[in-house]
């Protein structure tokens, strides 16, 4: 790995992945069927994870580019659905 | 998995694990002493040993109280426990002073002697408190930063388990296969049998650490589900219930409370541990017995232990409650039993010492993976050819952090028993002894990266945990050769963990004197390599 593909990972691992989680724990917070406070635990619950896993994505794809456009993909999913279920 | 995934990991697990390794084995230590730290704050506080529960305990209590706060909104009196010698009397003044920033106002609190009733002020010290503090928000830094950056190591070691597990494609074996004596394989070895054996325990603290700072790591989730308010999430989740008190009523005489003791010990078949009233000596007096919860990881932290509230004045039941049997939603109960597990909330001692053993093995797991990685540098280098700078820093933080820190902890006990008790300051003072020794061994560290600076700091180490019970010995009357240590066990296990330190230092003293052996199958095959180090030599042998 370059130096440059190495810093280009490690930001999408701690920004990509963070901005990843936060979407994902929003995204659930407000979607699931289930009394707020639960949604909200269960998001965070599977955020941390995302989190963790987004970083190893980003370590273990072939190029930086690949590594970035699969954080964003799942982020714009994540994103999508907290749109679908926040309050009007 | 192909073999270039597994290198990546690989990979990406030495050079996260260099990174955070240090903070993480300064985390881990700490934090395995947060196991005991009532224990320690406990051993800290000598003027508070000989202290023992007694029938008149309560009504000494209550004349203390009656005598400084006759006139509060409220009483908190916590009986002694096996943790805890003496009874803590809180009350909460009829003049609150308003508290800045809207955080819970904690009133006043004295500390009495359970069996005579005195007033007792202990040295002022923080305790076990200083080491729990420092393992989750380090030391000197603002709390809100050191508490991201820990959270950051902990993400980091979370990455690491995770990428570790994937390097290892052969957990298992790894796990029941170890080769001493043999350098760098040996310290391989008891690197990957500390971290599969605890594997559970691993991730289970650092998911849970994260989780514990969910409010300030994962707001988002909060704020999406409850835009008008974040307020109302806690309320929601945290609340306690029965917080807001009612306005003082007339004077009036309170019902005698040992009575009432009696009857709801024969309910619950439990002793009272603490016992709370609101509006003392009012005509709305309402008094609650509280016994401690059986144990149950998946019941919620906080106010969960069964209770019993009465009118303070005719002494009337008025409410059993038994809140941890609230129904408890699964993810709920997913976060209470990570959270509790990783503070050890519901362990009883036999328990609290196994988490004790976990801790230490999740130290090992992080020392023995620092001291490996700079192994195989130290390998890697030809014949003659002298470590590099950046060897040389890297051997000497790992020093500093293994060694240095237990120096440290040491020379904080010793600390404690030798610096005067009336001086100025003198928790911070204590502190400050912690630092400036930390300081100390990592300058001597820096300045002799090999062996020889090994032998030194480890027989320091062993010379100062050696040195805690026996100054101990000099300095109080609650020392291993008196009764009072053994009454309250905690005590005597505090000299006699030190003793054990002292002796595995002793031990690891011996193998560093000891002439590295000759070994017997060296790791390589190279004609250019002397002998292998062995396992005596943690920073390889440079000296």
């Amino acid at each position: 790995m370059t130096p440059l593909s190495i810093t280009s990972r490690t930001l999408a691992a701690a920004l990509g992945g963070y901005a990843l989680s936060a979407l994902c724990a929003m995204a659930l917070a407000v979607i699931l069927p289930m009394p707020r406070n639960e949604a909200v635990i269960t998001g965070i619950l599977v955020a941390f994870l995302l989190c963790a896993c987004a970083a190893i994505w980003a370590f273990s794809v072939r190029s930086a580019w690949r590594a970035w456009g699969g954080i964003a993909l799942v982020s714009l999913v994540f994103g999508a659905l907290y749109l679908i279920g926040s309050p009007p | 998995m192909n073999g270039s995934f597994r290198q990546s990991m690989a990979w990406l697990h030495t050079w996260v694990g260099l990174l955070l390794g240090w903070l993480l084995v300064a985390i881990f230590i700490t934090g395995t002493s947060a196991y005991f730290r009532e224990e320690i704050t406990l051993w800290m506080e000598p003027e508070t040993h000989d202290s023992t529960l007694t029938p008149n305990t309560l009504d000494m209590a209550v004349a203390v109280l009656n005598d400084k706060a006759s006139d509060a909104r409220s009483w908190d009196i916590s009986l002694p426990s096996a943790r805890h010698t003496v009874a803590e009397l809180r009350w909460q003044p009829l003049q609150q002073r308003q508290q800045q920033g809207g955080g819970r106002n904690r009133g006043e609190s004295v500390s009495m002697d359970a069996d005579s009733g005195q007033v007792v002020e202990p040295r002022d010290t923080a305790g076990g408190n200083f080491l729990y503090r420092f393992h989750y928000q380090l030391h000197g830094v603002p709390r809100e930063v050191g508490r991201w950056v820990v959270c950051l190591a902990t993400m980091f070691m979370l990455i690491a388990i995770i990428s570790g597990v994937i390097t290892h494609k052969k957990i298992f074996k790894d796990f029941f296969t170890f080769r001493p004596g043999k350098g760098q394989r040996s310290w391989l070895d008891a690197h990957n049998a500390t971290a599969v054996l605890a594997l559970p325990f691993h991730f289970m603290i650092t998911y849970s650490g994260l989780l514990l700072f969910m409010t300030m790591l994962m707001p988002w989730g909060i704020d999406a589900a409850y835009p008008e308010n974040r307020r109302d999430f806690f309320s929601e989740v945290f609340s306690r219930g029965g917080e807001e008190a009612q306005r003082p009523g007339n004077p009036a005489e309170m019902v005698d409370i040992k009575p009432l003791i009696a009857q709801t010990e024969a309910h619950f078949g439990k002793p009272v541990t603490r016992i709370g009233v609101t509006n003392p000596n009012r005509d709305n007096a309402v008094i609650s017995l509280r016994v401690d919860r059986d144990p149950a990881i998946t019941a919620r932290q906080r106010g969960g232990d069964p209770v019993q509230v009465y009118n303070g004045v005719n002494g009337e039941l008025q409410e059993t409650l038994l809140p941890s049997e609230d129904p408890v939603s699964p993810s709920w109960r997913i976060y209470n039993v990570f959270t509790s597990l990783h503070m050890a909330r519901f362990a009883d001692p036999l328990t609290r010492w196994l988490f004790f053993l976990f801790g230490i093995a999740g130290s090992a797991m992080a020392i023995t993976g620092m001291l490996l990685w700079v192994n195989k540098r130290t390998q890697q280098l030809k014949r003659d050819q002298v470590p590099g700078s950046s060897l040389k820093l890297v051997k000497g933080l790992n020093m500093a952090t293994i060694s240095g820190l237990m120096i440290a902890i040491a020379a904080y006990f010793i600390g404690n028993r030798l610096l005067p008790v009336t001086l100025e300051n003198r928790g911070d003072q204590e502190i400050q002894v912690f630092f400036l020794v930390w300081l100390a061994a990592l300058i001597h560290a820096l300045l002799r990266p090999n062996r020889s600076g090994w032998q030194e700091q480890v027989a320091l180490g062993t010379v100062l945990w050696l040195a805690v019970p026996v100054i101990n010995v000099l300095t109080t009357d609650s020392h291993l050769f008196t009764a009072v240590a053994w009454q309250h066990p905690a005590l005597a296990s505090v000299d006699l963990v030190c003793l054990a330190f002292a002796g595995a230092g002793g031990y690891t003293f011996w193998r560093l004197i000891r002439k590295p052996a000759p070994a017997k199958h060296a790791p390589r095959k190279k004609p250019a390599k002397r002998t292998a180090p062995s396992t005596t030599a943690p920073a390889g042998e440079n000296s």
